[in-house]
């Protein structure tokens, strides 16, 4: 199916607030996800008779298990604070894009099925009845959110416009409305181990082919083992690192670091897959199945750490909600979670970031680096949303922003931040987040980029960056596509790790 | 005694029943329900008191906001500080006798009013003014807004324009707290002022007016960022754990 042309963004001088244009991207409606692949995940396929009633049980009991969407569909005052923070409304101008407006296409059936107000006076608080016009309204704007939570920063009561989405889609799963992108790959996931479908075979085979690279180019026989019982490190790392460009230099850098340090690490077939897009849809019981993969490997191969790869929404689930889902942490006092803690390290964080692990190894000595490798390089580095706003590293809060750039700048000589409202916690989704990362999106994909190109324009204006460094596979995915279309060689994006894989020293 | 005195006596009882159990049952109701998932917004504070010194400047000095919308910030805050003074000054009419801190209140409180109903006004008129706010304002957002202007001006005519019979007012008060009707000052400002407030005590607990306790209550803000030490589960998901 041929996906409309339109219109790139033009790039301005600075991220510009545009007005309202209404109904502007309603017209997009990412691919529905088809019976096989709806039935898979227990999901009707198409609406059913009783879709409407389904629809608000599904609501009922998502209000009942969650208090943040309760909460958060209460508390919004329609203050205004969140209209111009959403980089889809910067790139779209739809004010459909504005977190509140989004938030509101769920608020107003709220209101109307579950508020005294919205019961007596639906008119006076903007109630709507659930009709399928909404619905649809529901399946293009729940599409059009990468679910990166830069609007919770900055709502004064916190709502988080992703929780809202995460509902939104999980209800739309429930009535015969799923996304195919998304359920596709958990289908994939489950049934064969990784988001990309690729079997075992087929992954040892490609890791034997890239230790042949990397003996072939630094004459040192750096090895990618995978399924090695007793190993001390399981790295669990998004499966785009095994054969998409430019991922697979991360993870050469991976290996390299491993080597460099004697780590005796081993990958997963099993779990060859940091990614879980359970998220994405909102279902804790997917989310969890998902990451109990991890958990039956790490018990299966009697690992002592587990350390994660360069992917953004895969740390946040990893480091905010591996504990709750699978007991990978510390802390748990029960048989089900004991019986993991008890076999890992409690010297290291668990489970722990590969740059973490790196950095760490870097200030102690333990690798040597050599900067200047890296000196045809100009870099700067894009924060990953859910890097940024959903996980942490090291002790500190902030260790997400120091410990990546601590990293890259023992790695380079040249190191620029873009302008400080679009880094740290204030920085910009890639436009390819949370399930977005789909050709039938590409408008959506590319008018969202608007705000992170026009940040990258300018340090490249001003310092001649030449390099953006990143630590998570979708904006690497998102970005080596859409930049080009506001004039950017796609090479310029690349991991941490490329990094770290080229100024390595290794014997 | 009076009809009007009757039907103002029994607004107030009905008013603050309504507020009271409206918000005792939405707190009760929030604090029942779990969150299952540790998702603060990061950066976050990694310990108990950290949350508790966030939160804190979430509700005195409404950091989020700031970081977000200076306008909406300032009238936003000069209309919440403006109320929380006026609702100070307030007290004199409920306690007898009346609290020393109260009595320290009463200027800023006459003037705080002007802070109140200048912070509202910005408010509105952004509702009018900026076409992203007009387009997700729904009319009760206009009308809140109304209301809490109306109260404020009607307050200040009497404060500063014609006064009301403040002694009466007060015996009216300390009546109803002590179950001891008695009559109301049949001023025609200060009747309107009256029943401007117990329609918004009424909407409270029912409007948006919850994101007050809603905030209290917000994962991504009271959550501490602990998830790799502590291992969180809400009871619903921990059944999922036996089965395995």
């Amino acid at each position: 199916m041929a996906v409309a042309e339109f219109d790139i963004p033009e790039m301005k001088d600075d991220i510009e607030i545009p007005k309202l244009r209404e109904g502007v991207m309603s017209h997009i409606k990412s691919f529905p996800a088809p019976k096989s692949v709806q039935d898979f995940m227990g999901y009707p396929h198409e609406l059913g008779e009783d879709w409407k009633e389904r629809a608000i049980d599904k609501m009922g009991d998502l209000l009942g298990k969650y208090r943040s969407l309760k909460v958060f569909l209460d508390a919004c005052v329609h203050c205004g604070a969140c209209t111009d923070k959403c980089h889809y409304y910067l790139g779209t101008s739809d004010p459909k894009n504005m977190p509140v407006a989004r938030q509101d296409l769920m608020r107003q059936v709220y209101r109307r099925y579950f508020t005294t107000a919205g019961k007596l006076f639906p008119k006076l608080v903007g109630a709507k009845d659930l009709t399928k016009e909404i619905l649809d309204d529901w399946y293009s704007y729940y599409h059009q959110c990468s679910e990166c939570r830069r609007c919770s920063v900055y709502c004064p009561y916190g709502i988080d416009t992703a929780e809202i989405t995460m509902a939104g889609r999980e209800i739309l799963n429930h009535v015969g409305m799923g996304q195919k992108y998304s359920n596709e790959i958990l289908g994939k996931v489950q049934k064969i181990g990784n988001n990309l479908g690729l079997p075992g075979p087929a992954l040892i085979d490609t890791l034997e082919g890239l230790e042949e690279d990397i003996e072939a180019d630094t004459g040192v026989p750096v090895k990618m083992p995978i399924d090695v019982k007793g190993a001390e490190v399981l790295l669990i790392t998004p499966s785009a690192d095994f054969f998409s460009e430019p991922h697979v230099e991360s993870l050469i850098g991976y290996a390299k670091v491993f080597h460099a340090a004697g780590i005796n690490w081993t990958l997963s077939t099993h779990a060859a897959e940091a990614g879980n897009f359970g998220l994405f849809n909102g279902n804790y019981e997917t989310m969890r199945k998902v990451a109990m993969r991890i958990r039956d490997a790490a018990l299966e191969l009697g690992v002592k750490r587990i350390v994660v790869g360069e992917c953004g929404h895969a740390w946040r689930v990893a480091y905010s909600f591996w504990n709750t889902l699978t007991g990978i942490g510390y802390g748990g006092n029960d048989p089900f979670s004991i019986e993991l803690q008890k076999q890992l390290d409690p010297t290291y964080p668990q489970p722990q970031h590969i740059c973490e692990l790196t950095n760490d190894l870097i200030k102690s000595g333990r690798i040597k680096v050599d900067p200047s490798m890296n000196d045809d390089l100009i870099v700067t580095y894009h924060d990953s949303c859910n890097v940024a706003r959903a996980s942490r590293m090291g002790t500190e809060p902030g260790g997400q922003f120091t410990i990546p750039r601590e990293l890259i700048k023992s790695v380079v000589n040249n190191f620029h931040n873009m302008a400080d409202d679009t880094i740290y916690e204030a920085t910009y989704c890639c436009g390819g987040g949370g399930g977005v990362l789909t050709d039938d999106l590409m408008e959506v994909r590319v008018k969202g980029a608007l705000p992170r190109a026009t940040a990258l324009n300018n340090v490249v204006k001003e310092y001649q960056v030449n390099f953006m460094a990143t630590i998570c596979a979708i904006c690497k995915a998102q970005f080596t596509k859409v930049l080009p279309k506001y004039g950017f060689d796609m090479s310029m994006v690349g991991g941490v790790h490329q990094l770290v894989s080229k100024a390595i020293k290794l014997d | 005694m009076s009809t009007v005195t009757m039907i103002y006596a029994g607004m107030f009882y009905i008013a603050t029943f309504l507020l009271v159990v409206g918000l005792v049952y939405k707190i009760f109701d929030y604090s029942r329900t779990p969150a299952p998932l540790v998702i603060p917004t990061t950066p976050a504070p990694t310990t108990r008191t950290g949350v508790v010194y966030r939160m804190a400047k979430e509700v005195v000095v409404f950091e989020s906001l700031f970081k977000s919308n200076k306008w909406i910030w300032v009238f936003g805050w000069l209309f919440h500080f403006g109320l929380l003074l006026v609702l100070a000054r307030h007290l004199r009419y409920f306690t007898q006798p009346v609290w020393f801190w109260v009595d320290i209140v009463q200027p800023f409180g006459k003037y705080a009013s002007i802070m109140m109903v200048a912070g509202l006004a910005g408010l509105l008129a952004r509702r009018f003014v900026v076409d992203r706010v007009r387009y997700i304002s729904t009319p009760s957002d206009y009308l809140m807004l109304v209301l809490l202007i109306a109260i404020g001006v009607s307050g200040m005519l009497m404060t500063f324009v014609a006064h009301t019979d403040i002694i009466s007012l007060k015996e009216f008060f300390m009546g109803l707290m002590y179950l001891d009707i008695q009559p109301l000052p049949q001023d025609p400002i200060l009747m309107v002022h009256l029943a401007l407030v117990a329609s918004l005590m009424v909407i409270f607990p029912i409007s948006k007016l919850l994101h007050a306790p809603g905030l209290f209550f917000s994962p991504t803000r009271n959550q501490v960022d602990n998830p790799r030490e502590h291992r969180h589960v809400a009871a619903w998901a921990a059944r999922l754990d036996q089965n395995n």
